[in-house]
């Protein structure tokens, strides 16, 4: 799994599909989720580009992309239980698949070990 | 990750309130608002907060209000020029919902205004009223202004306001100050708990029954921390604060009102006096007067969000056609009815209950309903049990 440092994670399989969703980090910073809006599928994502909504009581927030490519397949759980991404934000409260455009975009992302001597710098 | 809205502020240091070290003890998330450094939410989170608060009882510091003291020759007539209501009747013991006016009939601020007395009838003592922080040091400066000569202001700088709200708040407050028992809701009364001199109310900002209770700052910390011994009470920030205030229907000044916002545009005609209206001789009489007979611009309505993302505050509200003609002023996620609701201004014809319209989400446009406020029921306790 890689981190980026808008707290997203991307972990990627052997057909170069990525996972993507946000961290306990961010899931714990965010509060109870109570929606999200995820990407459509069949969409084009850039890295860096708006890529869904999460909103708590409080505020929405956008995730951003943190790779490049085409939107797979999105969480449809999330609909009814969006407070999965509370429960498991670094598993079952995955955002959306991407097939990526530009796998050296993963390499240049944090390791965890990297991600959470950030977190420390926060 | 980012967040879209903010929560910092520019300009001068942060004020505190004499709880704010109970606050931080409390792990609580702290933000700028209204100039103080205030808790936005404790460690089990605005949901858990809301949700809290609606079953059993939240406590919430609110010091950042303005209390004050108008004494005068005749203060409570002096008031009627700056405010709509009937203040020359108000009962000593009880207090009244307002809005200060501007010249051209604008929300200046909405506030409570009341002749707190002791329990033998005693110690009124002019008007004591209380608004909002943000906009506290404007309106007192507004009421010296517009009553130069009349009222003398008198701010209470060195009290505290707690407020305890919910099903079980009475039962808790009641233990400890038993003689709040006989007060009905919108009482006021002076009160001695906790070895200290208290201004009490039977009102507050969540739709539940409760108290708010201005206390010596120097006794704050010591009645929050009693109160909080109670089991039924937990902390409640300003994030449950906005979404219990939603559910309750009762407007944000700053999001729903301001300076532009008539009190018939707010939906608040309830506080415009029936008699006054006839003798119009409130600031910005002719403008409301009009808007009683003829209808207004624009109203403040309450809206479901019947589908998708909740709709916030800059939301542009469209009718069947698309038609954009409105905009939402404070919008959310109802933790009770578990959707998204919302407070907006549309013209009157589209304002009636049932009336079909649109948010505009992200560029979405998602169905939403107008509805009767509140979005959840008022649990005031208008009567004593017999």
């Amino acid at each position: 799994m890689r981190f980026t440092k808008d707290h997203e994670w991307v972990e990627v399989d052997d057909n170069g599909i990525a996972t993507v969703g946000v961290t306990a980090y961010a899931a714990e910073q965010l509060g109870d989720v109570v929606f999200v809006e995820t990407p459509d599928v069949g969409k084009t994502v850039k890295a860096g580009d708006g890529f869904a909504v999460v909103e708590s009581v409080k505020a929405a927030s956008d995730v951003y992309a943190p790779v490049s490519g085409e939107v797979v397949e999105a969480n449809a759980a999330l609909g009814d239980a969006p407070e999965t991404v509370n429960a498991a934000p670094e598993a079952a409260g995955w955002f959306a698949k991407v097939k990526l455009a530009n796998p050296a975009e993963v390499d240049a992302l944090m390791d965890r070990h990297a991600y959470e001597t950030y977190l420390q710098t926060l | 990750m980012a967040e879209s809205t903010p929560n910092t502020e520019e300009g001068a240091p942060l004020k505190t309130t004499p709880l704010h070290e109970a606050h931080i003890a409390l792990g609580a998330r702290m933000v700028p608002f209204a100039g103080y450094d205030m808790p936005v939410q404790y460690t089990e989170g605005v949901l858990k907060e809301h949700l809290w608060t609606r079953q059993h009882a939240g406590i919430f510091d609110v010091s950042h209000m303005g209390q004050a003291r108008l004494r005068g020759v005749a203060p409570l007539a002096a008031f009627e020029e700056v405010v709509p209501g009937d203040f020359i009747n108000l009962k000593p013991g009880r207090q009244k919902y307002s809005v200060l006016l501007n010249r051209t009939g604008g929300i200046v601020d909405d506030l409570m205004a009341g002749r707190p007395i002791t329990l033998d009838g005693t110690g009124d003592d002019g008007l004591f009223v209380v608004v909002n922080g943000a906009c506290k040091d404007n309106d007192f400066k507004v009421i010296a202004d517009e009553l130069a000569g009349q009222v003398v202001i008198e701010r209470l700088e060195t009290r505290a306001l707690i407020a305890l709200q919910g099903p079980e708040a009475a039962a808790v407050f009641q233990h400890y100050v038993p003689a709040a028992q006989a007060m009905v809701f919108m009482d006021i009364r002076l009160m001695t708990g906790f070895g200290v001199d208290l201004i009490v109310s039977r009102s507050g900002y969540t739709g539940e029954d409760g108290y708010e209770i201005s206390v010596p700052e120097d006794a704050a910390d010591d009645v929050w921390n009693i109160l909080l011994s109670d089991p039924r009470v937990k902390p409640i920030g300003l994030g449950a604060r906005d979404s219990l205030r939603l559910e309750a229907g009762l407007p944000l000044y700053g999001h729903d009102l301001d300076e532009t916002v008539s009190p018939v545009e707010g939906d608040l005609t309830f506080a415009i006096n029936k008699k006054r209206r006839e003798q119009r001789d409130f600031p910005g009489a002719a403008r409301i007067v009009a808007e009683l007979a003829e209808g207004p611009a624009r109203v403040r309505v309450a809206l479901k969000v019947l589908e998708g993302a909740p709709a916030r505050e800059g939301a542009e509200i469209a009718d069947a056609t698309g038609a954009v003609i409105g905009i939402v002023t404070s919008g959310g996620y109802s933790p009770v009815l578990k959707a998204g609701i919302a407070m907006g201004f549309v013209p009157p014809a589209h304002a009636a209950v049932g009336a079909q319209l649109k948010v505009i989400v992200r560029g979405k446009p998602q169905g939403a309903e107008v509805v009767k406020a509140p979005f959840v029921p008022h649990r005031y306790v208008r009567k004593l049990p017999a």
